[in-house]
């Protein structure tokens, strides 16, 4: 691996950032209204922008930030984009 | 020292995401849970974003951009989404008081 960060460093970030996703996951499939699951979406976008971020820095590459900066701006539109949506169903 | 200060900044990110997602789970109804998983991800963010800054300093200026990105877009989106829970009519939690609780 070509690497700006150590195999240990990695293993560490990823330990603590993969709970994250599951926990967001079980939000994502239990929430009881829309808005729960919209919520964890919009949390799973952050942390796979963040996680996109530190992987520029795992392949010392910075094309990595451009796609997470691209990544986030389609999970913020469509985040507002289902809140419309939800929003207009029961007026 | 800047690498061991750009590990540490990169695992207290790690820390604060993996514990928004758990307030995300814990927490009682929808405005908690946005509150929670959003700003403690949003802070996540922000210092992993540091961290990868202090490993790669020539890469300031994108990873300044996508960190007014995600200080810009967070707090739009969970707001958007709480007044689209507030207009479908979900109801927040009411704090509950019984004689353990005070005045």
């Amino acid at each position: 691996m070509v690497s700006g960060l150590s195999a240990l460093q990695l293993a560490a970030a990823a330990l603590v950032l993969i709970p994250g996703v599951g926990l967001s996951m079980v939000r994502l499939f239990r929430g009881p209204t829309t808005p729960d699951r919209v919520a964890a979406a919009d949390t799973l976008g952050v942390i796979t922008t963040a996680g996109l971020a530190g992987l520029a820095a795992v392949f010392d590459n910075p094309i990595y930030l451009d796609i997470a900066l691209v990544y986030g701006t389609l999970a913020f539109v469509g985040t507002v984009a289902i809140a419309r949506a939800i929003e207009g169903n029961r007026q | 020292m800047s690498m061991l200060i750009g590990d540490v900044l990169l695992l207290i990110g790690s820390i604060f995401i993996a514990l928004g997602s758990l307030g995300l789970l814990r927490m009682p109804d929808v405005y908690n849970r946005l509150q929670a998983g959003t700003k403690a991800a949003t802070l996540g963010t922000l210092a992993i974003l540091l961290g990868v800054g202090f490993h790669h300093p020539d890469w300031w200026a994108k990873l300044l951009v996508i960190a007014g990105f995600v200080l810009f877009t967070n707090p739009v989106g969970s707001s958007s989404i709480a007044r689209a829970a507030r207009i479908a009519g979900i109801e927040p939690v009411r704090a509950r008081h019984d004689e353990h609780s005070g005045p």
